[in-house]
Parts: C-alpha cells; structure tokens; sequence
C-alpha cells in the first residue's frame, strides 16, 4: 500500500517537472526576440484601442465600486468615495502602456482612513486586472487636508509593498476588498 | 561609446517582485533579492550560459530589499522589511549567515559597505542611517545613528575611495556624512532640488560627481567643489560641497528607481518605472561646471513591468543587470556600433 502511494507520488512529481519543462522552453522561446518588435504583430487600429480604453475604464470601476469603508457597513460607491468619471484610463500608443489615475473622495478633509482607501483601491485593481496597468491614485483636489502627504504615501510602490507585509494592516485591507458571494 | 543594449539572459527563479541585483566585485557573479524572501547567487557566463548557483532562503521573515557585496568579495549583506540586516559569508564552503544585525524598527531599505570593508551603513523607514563598524569574527559595533533626514531613508552609498556616505530620501534631499575632528558621525551636506522622493543615487569613478534618480521623473549631476575653487562656489566652512549642475528631465516617464555610473565606461543606466532602461553619456568636449548629457540607448520594453534596479559590471566593460517586478533578473551588454 506505502510503495503505490509512493510510486503514485512519484509519476505526479515526474509529470509536475515534465509539465514545467515544457513551460519553460515554450516561455523562454518566448523571450528570445524580446528587444525587437514582433514582425508578425498587427497595429491595433485607433478605434480599437479606444474600445479598450473605454472597456478597461468600466471593468477597473466594477472592480474598485463594491470596496468596503473600513469602518462603515457600506461601499465606496454608496458614499460616493468613488464614482464613475473618477476612473480615467491613458493609452500611450508609443509605450504600449496603460496609465490608469483613479480619483477618491474622502467622506470628511480630514478622514483618518483615507490612505487605507487608497491602499485597498491599490491592492484590489493590482490582484484583478490581468493587463499590465500602470496605477496612480490620488485624492480629489481639495478633499483632504493632508492631500499630498496620502497621495505621495499611496503611490510609494515600496511603502505599498511593505504595508501588505504588516499582518494586521493586511487584514483590513483584505476585508475591505473581500468580494461579497 | 554608443551602440545599442541587448539582453544576454533572463534569469529565471523569483516569484514575486525581485526589488535588488548586485555584482560580486570579480564581475563573475551576481546575487539578487526579492519579495519571495529569498537570495539567489547567479554564476556568470558570457552569453545565454548563466546558471543559478546557490539559493539562500531562510535569513528573513519578509521582503528581502537590497543586498551588497563586500569590495572584498568574502562577504554579502541583505537588508529586509523584517527590520533586520543579514551578514552572509562562504567561509564554511557554502554560504551561511553569520550574523545578523538588529536596531532599526522597522523596514531596512538599503545596505552599503565602505571601500575599506571596515564599515556597513544601512538606512530604514525609522528615517535615520546608521554606521556599523566591521570587527574581526563576525562582530559588528554600532558606531552612529543619524537622524537627519525627516522621512523615510531609501538608499545609501559610500563615496568610492574616502570615507563619505550619502543617503537618498523620501523627505526629497540627499545627505552626506564624515567623520569630524572628534571622529563623530556628522552630516556635512544637504542636496536639495528633487521635488519629489529621491530613489537612488551614485557616485562616478573618481567621487567627485554624484547622480541623483527621484520619483520627479529627473536625474540630475552634482559636481563636488572644494574650498576656494576658481569657479568661485561658495563652499563656507565645509570641507567640500556638490552642487547641481545638471538637471536631466524629459526622458522618463515614471519614478526613476535605480542609477548606476559604470566606473569602466563612464555611462549611466537608469531603471524606471515605464518599464525601461536608459543610458546617458556626458557629450564630449562637455563644461565640467554645466555639463551636458545625451540619452545614447533606450530599450522601452526592457521588463513587462517596473524595473527597480540597475547595475553595471564592475569587471566587464557594458555588462548590466537588471531586474523588475515582472520576477526576472535580466543580464544585458552594450554593443558598439
């Protein structure tokens, strides 16, 4: 009985490497040519990309509206912390890049939460989005007191990161982000 | 020298952001860090043929930030956002850590040893920069705790042949630190211009120039002047003062996270924040007092995602590492044209 469990485990470890294998030459194929452009790459025409743009403006909505306030039992878009035309999202054809700025609006100028808005904000459009975004996020001009102090902490990718590593911060971040079934 | 960059590898391993890449000072080997809290020791080869050689993993609890080689070569340091720094040797035949270094209170950011090896500075979210004394057996002996800057401390540097240290922060200001008279740590210089968070910075060959990279999207060059000099800069009671003498802006279009100045070819190579690597060289016949620099090669889609750091080879001319969020760690050569 011990050996055909073990032999089982064997032939799955086997396929495991051999899956990985395979992966890994496909994807370093893959890389090789990485510098130059892809010959074969067809131009996404204008209006194409401004479908995208506009499709990827409604989906980060959706992901950003059903956030929790960290202390009240309702939503950013109930108390219109956040809003449709917050969201805007910038093509730069040149970079291949998408910019995204996301604008919130504290409830109260001096509401203590705020930067853990902005984090969950963050977090949550990071874990979602499957394309490579650029994120920034800032507070409505004139929402907050210390406006630019949250918006410079916000949009520190190091601080982010570290914050995400503090077990009790985390916490809370992830209830408010948690998806209601 | 111009010519274009290419890549020789990517290396493969990390999972999760890999946030530090640093050259053994014989340019044959390369460690890197990262989210997954794990070190990783590259053999290098010319061409595709770098191989991982020795994988450290249990020295932190969280993100390992930055790591340093001693100019010695005998010793690697890590600085992680447990608070901790790890001092890591292969005295025994493999590499193990031999001590580690407690203080800060939280996150350390960035690890540097001086040229002597008989210092390590580290720096940390606590904003202050401490120097450490290296003694014989493992012993590290706090010598300073320096609080001048008023936020976070991302990064330090020590000059390439005195014993001067600088320190880029989030307060938007770099400092910069000696010994006095009663061999106390000081701090002997403000550089104030940046208008946002200063990620990195580098000193050219020769430490009289130091380069600056911040979030404002802009390099800039500081020329160090020293007491009645000809050009007249008014240098007060110090023993010496930088200056800016030149802003670069208009190139990248992200934070700028990383700078390194090749001590070989007197490039600089940038990472930032939109995914690419550039390099700069001072254009000839250039004033040493308001030089002028030129972007000679940009690679716009270097990683899929942010870089976060750049270094060039000590050893071998244009050789350059970088790695990124995207979890690679990618080696490049600068091919002459």
């Amino acid at each position: 009985m011990i050996l055909t469990i073990s032999s089982l485990l064997m032939m799955f470890a086997n396929l495991m490497q051999q899956t990985k294998k395979i992966i890994q030459e496909k994807y370093l194929k893959n890389d090789s040519g990485n510098t130059t452009a892809n010959p074969i790459a067809i131009e996404a025409t204008d209006e194409q990309l401004d479908e995208k743009t506009h499709e990827l403006k409604d989906q980060i909505y959706d992901i950003i509206r059903t956030i929790k306030d960290p202390e009240k039992p309702a939503t950013l878009e109930d108390l219109s912390v956040v809003y449709e035309n917050g969201v805007e999202v910038i093509n730069q054809r040149n970079l291949k890049l998408y910019t995204v700025r996301i604008e919130f609006n504290p409830t109260v100028p001096h509401c203590s939460l705020a930067t853990l808005i902005g984090l969950s904000i963050r977090i949550k459009v990071i874990r979602s989005i499957l394309e490579n975004v650029k994120l920034d996020i800032y507070i409505k001009e004139g929402a907050h007191t210390t406006e630019e102090e949250i918006n410079k902490q916000i949009n520190d990718k190091e601080r982010v990161a570290a914050a995400m590593e503090n077990p009790s911060l985390r916490d809370v971040v992830e209830k408010c982000i948690k998806e209601e079934e | 020298m111009t010519g274009k960059l290419k890549t020789i590898c990517s290396l493969k391993g990390h999972s999760g952001i890999v946030w530090n890449a640093s050259w053994h000072p014989k340019g044959q080997m390369l460690a890197s860090c990262g989210e997954d809290k794990t070190i990783r020791l590259w053999n290098y080869k010319d061409g595709d043929k770098s191989t991982l050689k020795c994988l450290l993993a249990d020295g932190h609890q969280r993100t390992v930030r930055a790591i340093a080689w001693s100019y010695c070569g005998q010793s690697l340091a890590s600085a992680s956002f447990d608070a901790t720094i790890a001092i890591w040797d292969n005295k025994s035949g493999q590499f193990e850590c031999n001590a580690t270094l407690e203080g800060h209170e939280n996150e350390v950011k960035s690890v540097a040893w001086s040229r002597s090896g008989s210092m390590l500075a580290t720096c940390s979210r606590d904003k202050s920069v401490w120097v450490w004394e290296v003694w014989e057996d493992n012993e590290y002996e706090c010598a300073a705790v320096l609080n001048a800057h008023s936020q976070d401390v991302k990064k330090v540097v020590w000059h390439p042949h005195e014993d001067i240290l600088a320190s880029a922060s989030y307060d938007n200001s770099v400092k910069l630190y000696m010994e006095d008279a009663d061999k106390e740590w000081t701090c002997v210089g403000t550089l104030s211009s940046h208008t946002s968070t200063v990620w990195s910075l580098a000193f050219d060959k020769t430490g009289d120039r130091l380069v600056t990279s911040s979030d404002d999207r802009t390099l800039k060059i500081w020329q160090k002047y020293l007491p009645g000099n000809p050009e007249g800069i008014s240098v007060k009671d110090a023993n010496f003062v930088y200056k800016c003498v030149c802003t670069i802006s208009g190139f990248h279009t992200r934070p700028i996270y990383d700078v390194t100045w090749c001590h070989l070819t007197d490039l600089i190579a940038t990472a930032c924040g939109d995914n690419s690597i550039r390099i700069f060289k001072e254009e000839d016949l250039s004033d040493r007092n308001q030089p002028s620099f030129s972007c000679v090669s940009h690679v716009s889609e270097a990683h899929s995602q942010d870089i976060n750091s750049v270094q060039w080879n000590p050893v071998v001319k244009g050789v350059l590492a970088s790695c990124s969020d995207d979890g690679l760690v990618k080696i490049w050569k600068m091919e002459s044209t």
